[in-house]
């Protein structure tokens, strides 16, 4: 039950960071992946922002080890730069750029954002349900070449 | 508007204190993107009831502080065949990159992670060129 209660919180605090931040509007995203357009600064401050209480959580998790619930911290992440994750990014980052949305804004917004923002929830959720597929076939395609 | 960049500082460091509160009480890794998808594609439904609750809480809270706001409004463009492909896109590219700007950006680069850093590289240069080539070139966003 608290286990379920602080992913409640932890989630609710990051919805309201997403909305209080501005990273709900979808032109702020596009401004700040827009170069050669009216450039908007907003997300380096709120990616910068978002990275400093992060940096030390990571710092004390290290000490802890062990997470306030009892499981141990996942300190030891993957390392190895793969052709998924290069690819992934690739198309993850044309998707961003042509609506404007991330996944957590996405969710943070579906009261709010309109049918609009039902359908971009819905076709991202489509879009996860195919990827074990697409990731075989890449990994297939990768075999036999 | 000349504060944007305040509120922006200010809404990270509420994203950056969720993430570790994740991390440090649940010993979890807050990315948005994996935490949905496993519960999309049953890869996590070992904690399915924890993500679920973090899903709830980041659907069902942001409404509550609308009021305070004169207006909040996504400016989602109304074409929806550009949401239809970019939802997919998004959809199909985390799950393939294993994370997204709030798994690979917030909590990777915090740890100095080279797997967070080359996606976060990517992925923003997939978003710059997006804009290049559907705004700037064929003009339909």
């Amino acid at each position: 039950m608290q286990r379920l209660f602080f992913s409640f919180l932890a989630g609710a605090l990051f919805g309201a960071g997403l909305l209080v931040s501005g990273m709900v509007d979808t032109t702020k995203v596009q401004g700040w992946l827009d170069v050669f357009g009216d450039w908007d600064p907003t997300l380096a401050f709120v990616m910068g922002g978002a990275i400093i209480p992060m940096t030390f959580a990571w710092i004390y998790g290290r000490r802890r080890e062990t997470a306030v619930l009892g499981n141990p911290i996942p300190l030891d992440g993957k390392t190895e730069v793969s052709r998924t994750l290069v690819l992934g990014s690739l198309l993850f980052g044309a998707g961003w750029g042509l609506a404007g949305l991330c996944p957590g804004p996405s969710l943070a917004s579906l009261s709010f954002g309109g049918l609009g923002g039902l359908v971009f929830v819905l076709s991202m959720m489509a879009g996860m349900y195919a990827a074990p597929a697409v990731r075989g076939q890449i990994d297939r395609a990768a075999a036999a070449n | 508007m000349e504060q944007d960049w305040i509120w922006g500082l200010v809404g990270g460091l509420m994203i950056g204190s969720a993430g570790a509160l994740y991390l440090l009480v649940n010993g979890r890794i807050m990315g948005a993107s994996g935490i949905l998808g496993g519960l999309v594609d049953r890869s996590g439904w070992s904690t399915g009831g924890e993500r679920l609750a973090f899903v709830i809480g980041l659907i069902a809270f942001p409404p509550l502080l609308v009021p305070l706001y004169r207006e909040v409004d996504t400016h989602i463009t109304d074409n929806f065949a550009v949401i239809v492909a970019a939802g997919l896109l998004v959809g199909i590219g985390t799950r393939l990159a294993n994370g997204c700007t709030s798994g690979h950006g917030v909590c990777g680069i915090s740890r100095l992670s080279l797997r967070g850093l080359v996606a976060t590289v990517f992925y923003l240069l997939g978003g710059g060129l997006a804009l290049v080539l559907f705004r700037h070139i064929l003009g339909v966003i």
